[in-house]
């Protein structure tokens, strides 16, 4: 079944709250009472979608649990910006693992809470991508495999933005990165097979896995509490826009995430024990170079010595993904 | 012990970073001017009342309404709309249907007896008003608001001027109407029919302001030679005999000619009341008619004709000659020299109309040009105190822009009346369709207002279009965009990374905190109606 979107009144779902929506169909973040998980005063970059990210899923995760919760967090830019000794920006008992364990952390304080007989505190783990799809990799998929009780939430800004962008196994071909720059007959990151999280995760038959974006809230929250509503091993794989890393401008970080659902270049789908269940369909579909284009990161693709071709494999990503999950309706195409 | 450094110091939060510090541009929540508002020949705050619309509570939204004109019901069935063709969901799909939502409001106000909230203090004040058309009673209605008192005289047998005497019932139902007018009245507004004021200046006598609104009613002649059996009226004449207990005899082929609404109206009439043909007989071509195309096409959908290009050159008895015309480069019609004739039982002219300007002879330092009035910008005439609207002063002919005279002339005259001048607000910037961010709002196309039968049309003065019920209303409202206006969506409130704006609540919309808003602009963007605006900071 998936999200269902209220399609009318006036906005519908589509806004984050809607005075016309009868309270129980509101969103969290609609609240005056939500409970802020990061507070104000954190040093992310203006317009992080990082920081929007991780506030719109913990917020869900707190409403879910009644505040009872416990988060983990690998190093990177959610650690260092929100949490510089001795300010926190954390409103929730939140604990910073390394880079590379959050996962092993997450299970850990599952397991004690379960010692402890509190089984109404949950856990939730989060990391970047770096954190996640690389050095955390062998931790998670460990995590998974037991099926620990844990909801590990992967802030995707496709690359190592805390130390300064450099490439990971989630940054998409094309890119460019601290360490793959814009040089040579194929400039940016290479086209490689990628490494495609969501799909690993769902290899591993865990309860639940999904994908969302900042750019769709009620989409976002409805995954979350669904998420904290299950046990055992959970998997949320959050694209947040990075300004910085992309080279966009503050204020686009939610259209560029919604350019990246709408173009076919993310999938927004949530999975159970390995089986896509629902997936969100494009409403208004574009090509990618609208996704490309306003991030400087793709520059070298356009302009004065433009690569066509490139764009056109990127393209061919998009409508492979718009083929496998079905992502468009017959009235959308 | 000597503690590692790390855990000396007590946790604090990151409320004491000010972020606000790294601002260069600062989110300001401003109103803009919705487009349709802007459009509005009456000044409808239309944005306002759809909002409460919104909701449902369509008392709230028909009090907001008549805050700026009295005719909602009549507004809602007769009115050219040129909010609609300015509404910028037109660009999204297609327009707001405002009009059938205002009418759905008014005839809702009539259905449940909804009265005008008590007017001001008496000022014991008095104004004079001349005419009982749309402008004169809208300007009575604001005035009467305004605490001063108020007496309309009028010429004719019953209130209503051209929304009676010119527009067909088919339009506009009388009882509709009436039941606007008596609301006007029960504020406690007299009114004088059947009273013709000859002399203005004397007339004025006793009263401490006068509005003029006598309309145009005139019927404007063109020099065809008639046989004297042929039979010739005119359409003001014509219409006004509608109301009267004897409908008038046409005969079986009626020939109407001129090419604006009031022809289309003739001819539509005179299928109802039996004639078999109808044409319509016009010197230029479709595009250049200056009918309003969807009153064109119901017209022809009722079986209605129009001959093009045709010139009326002479009336007989039973028949007319007509002369082929071509239009030169500018557009304008030139004879042919090629005639025809064709059967007419009888011919109508709806060649315009003319204001009578008898009563204004004799007033010193006024000003008539073009057989209009001329008026200051704040409607008042060359003599003190006496002010002029609606039909008779220079500007668009159509009941909207006579109530918004009325509105406005009685903002004016009750400034002149405390001795002080009104100055209207300044506009705020146009919320254009660039401002706004569509993504967020639903797909739904317009609500399709019920048309009467074809048969019945033809037949009956019965309603043609027919209005919306609740739900639909209740939809149409919602298609609404807001737009340049804060609908409290929680966009800002909740796209903001860091937690930067403040919700007041239900009615109070929000505010931003300046000490951490770092100025990404995401609330700007997001913001659906482009409430938002981003201005450099002073550095
Ligand atoms: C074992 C180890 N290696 C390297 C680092 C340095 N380091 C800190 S954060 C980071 C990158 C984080 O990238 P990602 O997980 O994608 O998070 P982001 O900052 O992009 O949100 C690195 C390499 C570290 N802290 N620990
Ligand atoms: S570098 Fe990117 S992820 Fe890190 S704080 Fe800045 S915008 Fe957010
Ligand atoms: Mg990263």
């Amino acid at each position: 079944m998936g999200f269902q979107p209220i399609k009318f009144y006036q906005t519908g779902t589509y806004t984050v709250g809607n005075r016309l929506l009868s309270p129980d169909q509101r969103s969290v973040q609609a609240d005056e009472a939500r409970s802020n998980s990061i507070n104000s005063g954190h040093r992310a970059c203006q317009g992080c979608g990082e920081a929007l990210g991780a506030r719109y899923a913990i917020d869900a995760a707190m409403a879910e649990s009644h505040g009872q919760l416990i988060a983990v967090n690998a190093t990177g830019c959610l650690e260092v910006f929100s949490t510089p000794y001795p300010e926190s920006s954390w409103q929730v008992p939140w604990i910073h693992s390394v880079f590379g364990n959050a996962p092993a952390v997450a299970t850990g304080i599952a397991a004690a809470m379960k010692v402890k007989g509190r089984t109404d505190v949950r856990v939730v783990a989060q990391g970047g991508d770096g954190g996640t799809t690389d050095i955390g990799f062998g931790c998670l998929s460990g995590m998974f495999e037991r099926n620990d009780d844990v909801l590990y939430i992967c802030y995707d800004n496709e690359a190592y933005m805390n130390t300064g962008v450099q490439r990971s196994s989630a940054t998409p071909p094309a890119a460019r990165t601290a360490t793959t720059m814009p040089v040579g007959p194929e400039p940016g990151n290479p086209f490689g097979q990628g490494k495609n999280l969501p799909e690993i995760a769902m290899a591993h038959g865990i309860p639940y896995v999904a994908t969302a974006t900042v750019a769709d809230l009620r989409d976002l929250e409805y995954k979350v509490r669904r998420a904290m509503r299950m046990h055992g091993a959970r998997y949320i794989h959050l694209f947040v826009p990075c300004p910085l890393g992309w080279g966009t401008a503050s204020h686009d970080t939610i259209r560029i995430a919604r350019l990246a659902k709408e173009s076919g270049l993310f999938p927004v789908f949530e999975a159970e024990h390995g089986e896509v269940t629902s997936v969100l369909k494009i409403r208004r579909k574009v090509g990618v170079e609208e996704y490309l284009l306003p991030q400087k990161r793709f520059a070298h693709l356009f302009g004065s010595h433009p690569h066509p071709e490139m764009v056109s494999r990127i393209q061919e990503i998009a409508e492979r993904n718009i083929r496998k999950y079905g992502l468009l309706d017959e009235e959308a195409a | 012990m000597i503690k590692p450094f790390a855990i000396t110091l007590k946790p604090g939060t990151s409320l004491s970073n000010l972020t606000g510090t790294w601002r260069t541009e600062r989110p300001v929540y401003l109103d803009r001017l919705p487009p349709c508002n802007n459009a509005c020949p009456a000044g409808e705050n239309i944005q306002g009342w759809l909002y409460h619309a919104e909701s449902g509570d369509y008392e709230q939204a028909w009090r907001v309404l008549v805050e700026e004109n009295p005719f909602p019901a009549v507004m809602g069935r007769v009115c050219y709309h040129p909010c609609e063709d300015q509404c910028n969901r037109g660009k999204l799909d297609s327009a707001v249907g405002i009009n059938s939502v205002e009418r759905f409001l008014g005839d809702e106000a009539i259905r449940r007896g909804w009265k005008f909230s008590k007017s001001a203090d008496a000022s014991g004040k008095k104004v004079l008003i001349v005419g009982a058309g749309p402008s004169g009673l809208s300007a009575a209605y604001h005035l009467a608001r305004m605490g001063h008192e108020v007496e309309i005289q009028e010429a004719g047998p019953m209130a209503g001027g051209m929304m009676r005497f010119g527009i067909p019932k088919y339009r506009l139902p009388r009882d509709v109407l009436d039941a606007e007018v008596r609301r006007i009245l029960d504020l406690g507004v007299r009114l004088k029919l059947n009273s013709r004021v000859d002399d203005i200046v004397q007339g004025m006598q006793g009263f401490d302001a006068a509005f003029l609104a006598v309309g145009a009613h005139i019927a404007r002649r063109a020099f065809i030679p008639a046989g004297d059996a042929a039979h010739v009226v005119d359409a003001v004449s014509l219409l006004q005999s509608m109301e009267g207990e004897e409908k008038p005899m046409l005969g079986r082929r009626v020939v109407v000619y001129g090419g604006g609404n009031t022809a289309i109206d003739v001819a539509r009439t005179a299928r109802r009341l039996g004639a078999t043909d109808a044409i319509i007989v016009y010197r230029r071509t479709r595009e250049r008619m200056p009918a309003h195309d969807f009153e064109i096409e119901e017209a022809l959908q009722e079986g209605v004709m129009i001959r093009w290009l045709s010139a009326i050159r002479q009336a007989d008895e039973g028949q007319l000659t007509v002369e082929k015309m071509v239009l030169d480069e500018k557009g304008m019609p030139v004879p042919t020299g090629e005639f025809e004739t064709m059967e007419a039982d009888t011919l109508v002219l709806a060649l315009g109309q003319d204001v009578d300007l008898a009563l204004l002879e004799g007033v010193p330092n006024l000003e008539i040009r073009n057989g209009t009035v001329q008026v200051s910008g704040n409607m008042m005439t060359g003599y003190p105190g006496l002010f002029a609207g609606g039909d008779m002063v220079p500007s668009e002919r159509n009941v909207t822009v006579a109530a918004g005279h009325g509105k406005k002339a009685a903002r004016h005259i009750d400034a002149y009346l405390r001795g002080v001048s009104y100055e209207p607000h300044a506009k705020h910037e146009l919320a254009d369709f660039g401002k706004l961010n569509t993504w967020y709002y639903s797909d739904a196309d317009k609500t399709v207002r019920p048309m009467l039968d074809i048969i019945r049309r033809q037949t009956s003065f019965d309603e043609v279009q027919g209005g919306l019920d609740e739900t639909n209303a209740l939809f149409e409202a919602r298609r609404c965009m807001s737009c340049g206006n804060c609908f409290e969506c929680d966009n800002c409130y909740g796209v903001c990374p860091d937690n930067a704006v403040i919700k007041l609540g239900p009615g109070r919309r929000f505010k931003f905190n300046y000490d951490y808003c770092k100025g990404c602009g995401l609330c700007a963007a997001e913001c659906p109606c482009g409430a938002i605006k981003m201005v450099p900071e002073e550095i």
